[in-house]
């Protein structure tokens, strides 16, 4: 049985709120030729941890650049399907448009800026805010009281470690108060002590702030533990999805994406019946 | 000696207009990586727009300076909008012939309008020299030193501290970064521009100030060049060291050559001599970025 069948009958597993952001079999198409998303749908609910997960190449950072708008800098395009976020369709609506209406994405490999501070980059990520700069100085040190060790770098955020380059862009992110972050594998090239940090902080963020986050991450065992809820991405198509649990317990997740297992099914697209139904609007 | 120290105290005044004028262009450069060959010729307007306002309607000196501003903010953005917007993405030989153009264009312009002779600004300050410490400076020139400064701490203050300086540094540092944070970067284009416009103006109203309003004004556009290079091109810092050197030397140059050589001419010529000397020891400049493209 699918994972996503499983699902269906325990609905309980996820609350049947309306979701703050729902893609709905969206194409995206490159270069005008390109065809890298091939009907992608998933829901993320407020308040929730929402994981995307698959291999390299999958289109996972191409779904979230959907969202925040930042496809049209790569000269991408919506060509099919709707984005809607709080009930507006935002779908190749300008990225300035869209961290204005409160997503914000933390692009892949931190893209903190190099030549600034950290007090720089944090205030950087106020840019949008109108409520004040009192308001935005409180939120500042309650980033920098989440990140004791930011606040010990003067220096410029180019020297800053890995780690630390990824906690101040998470940072970044918080100054802009969104609605919905979008985290584009933030445990790519960390040590694995500094992956748990990362996970921590993402946990602690959504319990004590409500952040409602999209996770998208090829360490699964790690962003299964954090988030409620999952779907799996493979050539450009959601391939199955369910809640943290069903994953979890998913023979086959458990094969291809938490080790352990044989080699010899390459991937969920020979599998008949992951093939998820399309949901046409 | 005296006649040394009397040069010297010249090219600091100078060095710190041609400092502000490498900033503009630096400005320019950094945030939307234009090389603007026209930067000199906003000098030219900014100071014949002033004048003209000055003269026709006789308003008092602040007025006219300030719809001079406004005017001038204006046409940096028209020319970012109307003639730059569409180059974005076009090779970087294509938008400076499309600068060099805009620079010819808008002297033949000027030169229509206002005609070839120069012409004295109402005076505001007096022009004649007052002495200090056996040194003779014009009220003017002094003038002219006082607002350069007050303009690179206005630059300094706009970078470090506000927020619209803060997002001209994202988008010069990486455009999709800058969009990710939510700013516009035609915004920050455009404005980049105004600002660029709107300074070079002033350091024009400056000089037309002291030496008349002429076409010659826009010289100090290529002045700029030997600053702004040994600088770094995208330097704020090196932009203001560059113009500093450039001003000192010609001055010194003509020192040496009046007392000792008498080459003639050596003023024109000496930056250019440092430049090559300097870029063959740095080649990105006193404070250039290593990764940058050099034009
Ligand atoms: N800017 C782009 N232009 C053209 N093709 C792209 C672009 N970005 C990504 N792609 C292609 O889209 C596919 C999905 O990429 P991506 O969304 O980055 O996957 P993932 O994040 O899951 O690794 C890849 O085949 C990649 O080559
Ligand atoms: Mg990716």
């Amino acid at each position: 049985m699918s994972a996503s069948a499983a699902a269906a009958e325990t609905p309980a597993a996820t609350p049947a709120r309306e979701p703050i952001l729902s893609v709905n079999n969206i194409e995206v198409v490159y270069d005008d030729v390109i065809l890298v998303l091939r009907g992608v749908s998933l829901d993320v609910p407020e308040g929730d941890i929402v994981t995307l997960l698959g291999p390299n190449g999958a289109g996972k950072t191409t779904t979230l650049k959907a969202i925040s708008g930042l496809l049209r800098t790569e000269n991408g395009e919506v060509t099919r399907g709707e984005v809607r976020f709080m009930g507006e369709n935002i779908a190749n609506m300008a990225p300035e448009q869209i961290v204005r209406r409160g997503i914000f994405q933390v692009m892949e490999g931190r893209r903190i800026v190099e030549d600034m501070t950290v007090i720089e980059n944090l205030r950087l990520g106020a840019y949008t805010r109108k409520d004040g700069a009192a308001a935005v100085k409180r939120d500042l040190e309650m980033v920098l009281d989440y990140f004791p060790r930011l606040r010990e770098r003067t220096g410029l955020a180019g020297y800053l470690s890995g780690g630390e380059q990824q906690m101040l862009a998470i940072g970044r992110a918080m100054m802009a108060r969104p609605k919905l972050i979008l985290l584009d594998e933030p445990s790519m090239g960390l040590a694995p002590l500094l992956v748990k940090e990362v996970f921590h902080i993402v946990r602690k963020l959504n319990k004590e702030l409500g952040m409602t986050t999209l996770l998208v991450e090829q360490n699964a065992k790690m962003a299964l533990g954090a988030a409620s809820y999952g779907y799996i991405m493979e050539s450009g198509k959601v391939v199955m999805d369910g809640t943290q649990a069903d994953l979890l317990d998913n023979e086959d997740v458990k094969e291809f994406y938490l080790g352990g297992g044989g080699e010899h099914r390459k991937s969920f697209k020979n599998l008949k019946s992951y093939k998820r139904r399309k949901r046409w609007i | 000696m005296d006649l040394f120290f009397q040069l010297l105290i010249n090219g600091i005044i100078v060095g710190t207009l041609y400092g502000v004028v490498a900033m503009c262009f630096v400005l320019i450069y950094k945030s939307t990586q234009v090389v603007n060959f026209a930067q000199g010729e906003f000098l030219l307007i900014g100071a014949w727009i002033c004048w003209y306002i000055l003269v026709q309607f006789q308003i008092p000196f602040v007025f006219g300076f300030l719809i001079t501003l406004v005017f001038m903010a204006g046409l940096g953005i028209f020319i970012q909008m109307v003639v730059l917007r569409p180059m974005i993405g076009e090779p970087i030989i294509s938008v400076i012939m499309v600068t060099i153009g805009l620079s010819i264009f808008m002297r033949a312009l000027v030169n229509w309008l206002f005609g070839q002779n120069a012409v004295g600004f109402p005076e505001v300050f007096s022009t004649s020299s007052i002495n200090i410490g056996g040194l003779y400076v014009q009220p003017a020139y002094l003038m002219s030193f006082v607002i350069s400064i007050v303009i690179m701490a206005g630059f300094f203050y706009f970078f470090k501290y506000s927020r619209y300086g803060l997002a001209m540094r994202a988008t010069a540092f990486n455009q999709q970064v800058a969009q990710s944070l939510g700013i516009s970067v035609k915004q920050v284009f455009a404005m980049a521009w105004a600002i660029s416009a709107m300074v070079s103006a002033l350091a024009g109203v400056v000089v037309g100030m002291v030496n008349g309003v002429s076409s010659a004004l826009s010289f100090i556009g290529i002045k700029v060049f030997p600053a702004v290079i040994l600088g770094g091109l995208d330097s704020i810092i090196g932009a203001v060291v560059g113009g500093l050197i450039v001003g000192v030397l010609e001055n010194m140059a003509e020192y040496v050559d009046g007392q000792f050589l008498y080459w003639g001419n050596m003023l024109t010529i000496a930056p250019f001599w440092v430049l090559i000397i300097i870029l063959v020891i740095k080649p990105y400049g006193l404070f250039g970025t290593k990764d940058i493209e050099r034009v």
